[in-house]
């Protein structure tokens, strides 16, 4: 379970709190006016941005200590989510072993996530040559391959079209199931929280709410996320 | 942790820099027995001052209207004459002097065009000499830089004084002569900065009392009168000068002019008439000065194949170690400090433009000459010199690119746990392949037609390229001289493309 116990982020103007838990396989949307700090949270939880005051804990331990590639974190980012000299087979070797050599099983686990995320067949391209869906799978491939029980998503298809986006979620949720993986995923589109079904969190006036069921709030909105939608 | 790489070799690094370069200066300083300058040095200070100002003037003055040219017009070979603009940066001082004299020598054809009109001889020698040789050298940099200038006036600027209907003089006070104001400052303090340090130039065609400067004098202290005092205050001298203009060019922002744009399509309003065939004038000129000393030491070089002397097989190993050697000093060193993101590497990077080969060098000298005969060091200390002097340079070049891919991709590499060797095996060295190859290959070329420091330490046996030529050009063999000189560009420019193109192939995609 991850607990943001009195969490504080502050930096310049921007303040944001935060005190609540996400159980393990559980999904959240988190979402909210731009700048109203649903990035920055994500990042203090990745490890990116040091909070003021509180504590985030994973299995009731501090994570405060650990460099971002030490916690139980899988990250996909808005943009460059992949290196672009290497490949797609190189690109997820890295996810696996930090740059060290391959073991010997290595190279059958990645052409088996390749073949999951629907990329079979094209472990020595490169990112630039695939298409923008195909790079959110290849990281996503990266993400079941390093296996960590907190997926973070920071808008990382907000890019693509409506079709290919209903497809990468989809996706998300089965890489997510098929590890028991919590989700915690940032969007500016409704859509997309009640798509990934669960509960979601609303950012807004320095506060990131504690989640609730996605189709309770959507039914009966409180003012904040009234004035967001419009 | 992956935050800060390799901090520890970032503050050797530094220190080195400032050892050799702050520590040379205060041996200079403190050896300096008299502190009263002779009048034969005032001469000195004053020529080195007014050639260096004439040269950044007249190379800007000149490449303006090239550069203005080159932005507005597009025609066959533009790219081509872009590259050109490259190549006098990376050939040897000591090589365009040989084109020079074989053009506007005595017995070269300008003079005897001059002749064949009854005109007066133009003499090579002296100020004009120097000023010209300088002009060939910096003005195709001044070129690029302000040609840049013109390239990053964003094109909905100009698409809008043309809707809104703005004459063409209106243009040009609106949109090109701010540029102008903020880039020209920059081209002339670079320019100046490279003509108070240049040697060998003035080696060859200046001298005697009245076209002299500090660098030529402080050679002459120490290699003829072996007056190590005078030396050293001379060498003070010429530190103090540059530190002052080196501090000053900190409050401009320096252009580099390596990037230089080949493609995109003009939007700048090219005039028809008179001005066209202005612009064109003015290209044929600039190529004219910059391609016929290339070709006459080209001319020259392979008449002079039969007569190579046996010294250049010894020289050309030496200098090919040299340049190799000092090649990857300079960008191993320049790299570190670029990846590192403390104020002080950044400084530390820019203190060698505020010091000369021969300040260096006598330093060292004086350090080094109570134990050890000079001669037998002149290797590794030109070596250490030319890696110091390129740092500059290559640090410029990187600089930026660091800073793009920490922005790039810090986040991903520590999210991923890469870091130390690792994180450079996969993301730095792949990522900056390519500025890493051509900083590598302008260090090489640089060091390789370098003749500053050798001079002071080469004895009669260990002699590079660069010095045998100034060698036999000393003893008026001419046709051997341009012989060497051929092999010399010829393994300069062969060094800078092995690099160019290594780092090209590494970078992949």
């Amino acid at each position: 379970m991850l607990v943001l116990e009195g969490l504080r982020l502050a930096e310049g103007e921007f303040t944001l709190s935060a005190d609540w838990s996400v159980a393990k396989g559980e999904k959240v949307a988190v979402i909210g006016p731009s700048g109203a700090g649903k990035s920055s949270l994500l990042m203090a939880i990745a490890g990116f941005f040091a909070p003021v005051a509180g504590r985030i804990l994973w299995q009731g331990a501090d994570l405060a200590a650990l460099a971002p590639a030490k916690r139980p974190i899988s990250l996909l980012f808005q943009d460059q989510n992949l290196f672009p000299h290497l490949t797609l087979f190189e690109n997820l070797g890295l996810g696996l072993t930090s740059g060290a050599r391959l073991a010997p099983g290595d190279a059958a686990l990645i052409d088996a996530a390749l073949e999951r995320t629907g990329l079979g067949g094209m472990g020595a391209r490169r990112p630039a040559e695939l298409s923008g869906g195909q790079q959110g799978r290849a990281a996503l491939a990266r993400a079941l391959l390093r296996a960590r029980p907190l997926l973070l998503l920071d808008e990382p298809f907000a890019a693509l079209g409506p079709a290919l986006k209903a497809e990468m979620l989809a996706l998300v949720c089965e890489v997510a199931d098929a590890q028991g993986a919590a989700v915690l995923m940032v969007t500016h589109d409704p859509a997309d929280a009640h798509r990934l079904g669960g509960k979601t969190v609303l950012v807004a006036d320095g506060v990131a709410a504690a989640p609730v069921p996605t189709a309770a709030l959507f039914a009966d909105p409180p003012q904040a996320l009234r004035d967001y939608l419009g | 942790m992956a935050n800060r790489p390799f901090p520890l070799a970032a503050a050797v690094t530094a220190a080195g820099l400032a050892l050799l370069t702050l520590g040379t200066a205060a041996v200079v300083a403190s050896r300096a027995q008299v502190w009263a300058l002779a009048p034969a040095d005032w001469a000195a200070l004053r020529f080195t001052l007014w050639q260096a100002g004439w040269s950044a003037v007249v190379s800007v003055v000149f490449a303006i209207p090239v550069a203005r040219a080159l932005a507005r017009r597009r025609f066959r070979g533009r790219a081509a004459m872009i590259r050109l603009m490259g190549a006098p940066f990376l050939m040897p001082v000591v090589v365009a002097v040989l084109g020079i004299l074989a053009v506007f020598g005595r017995a070269g054809p300008v003079n005897v065009a001059l002749a064949a009109l009854g005109l007066p001889a133009l003499s090579i020698f002296g100020l004009h000499g120097v000023v010209l040789a300088h002009v060939f050298l910096n003005m195709p940099l001044a070129v690029r830089m302000i040609l840049m200038g013109w390239q990053a006036i964003p094109a909905e600027r100009f698409r809008l004084a043309r809707a809104l209907g703005l004459s063409e003089p209106a243009m040009f006070r609106h949109l090109e002569w701010p540029m102008l104001r903020a880039v020209v400052p920059g081209v002339l303090v670079v320019i100046f900065l490279v003509c108070l340090t240049s040697f060998a130039v003035v080696l060859t065609l200046g001298g005697g009392p009245r076209a002299s400067t500090i660098e030529l004098s402080i050679y002459q202290a120490l290699r003829f009168d072996f007056d190590l005092g005078r030396a050293a205050l001379l060498a003070a001298v010429q530190f103090a000068i540059g530190a002052v203009v080196a501090l000053a060019s900190g409050w401009l922002a320096l252009p580099s002019g390596f990037g230089a744009g080949l493609g995109r399509a003009s939007v700048i309003p090219a005039p028809g008439g008179i001005r066209r065939w202005a612009d064109g004038a003015v290209l044929m000129l600039a190529a004219g000065l910059l391609m016929a000393p290339l070709v006459a030491v080209g001319l020259r070089g392979i008449a002079g194949f039969a007569d190579l002397p046996a010294a250049v097989w010894p020289a050309m190993g030496r200098s090919v170690g040299i340049a190799l050697a000092s090649a990857l000093l300079a960008t191993l060193a320049a790299l570190v400090l670029a990846l590192s993101r403390a104020a002080w590497a950044g400084m530390a990077a820019t203190l060698p433009l505020a010091t000369s080969g021969l300040v260096l060098g006598t330093g060292l000298f004086l350090l080094v000459h109570p134990w050890l005969p000079p001669e037998r060091l002149a290797v590794p200390v030109t070596m250490l010199v030319n890696a110091t002097l390129a740092l500059p340079y290559l640090y410029r070049l990187l600089r930026p690119e660091a800073v793009q891919l920490h922005a790039d991709y810090d986040r991903l590499s520590r999210s991923l746990g890469l870091a130390g060797v690792a994180r450079l095996r996969w993301v730095t060295l792949p990522r900056l392949a390519r500025p890493l190859g051509f900083g590598a290959g302008l260090a090489a070329a640089l060091s390789m037609g370098d003749l500053g420091v050798i001079a002071l330490f080469a004895g009669d046996q260990g002699a590079t390229l660069p010095f045998l030529v100034q060698q036999l050009m000393g003893a008026y063999r001419m046709e051997a001289a341009a012989g060497v000189a051929l092999v010399l560009v010829t393994l300069s420019f062969a060094l800078f493309w092995a690099f160019d193109w290594i780092g090209g192939r590494y970078a992949g995609a």
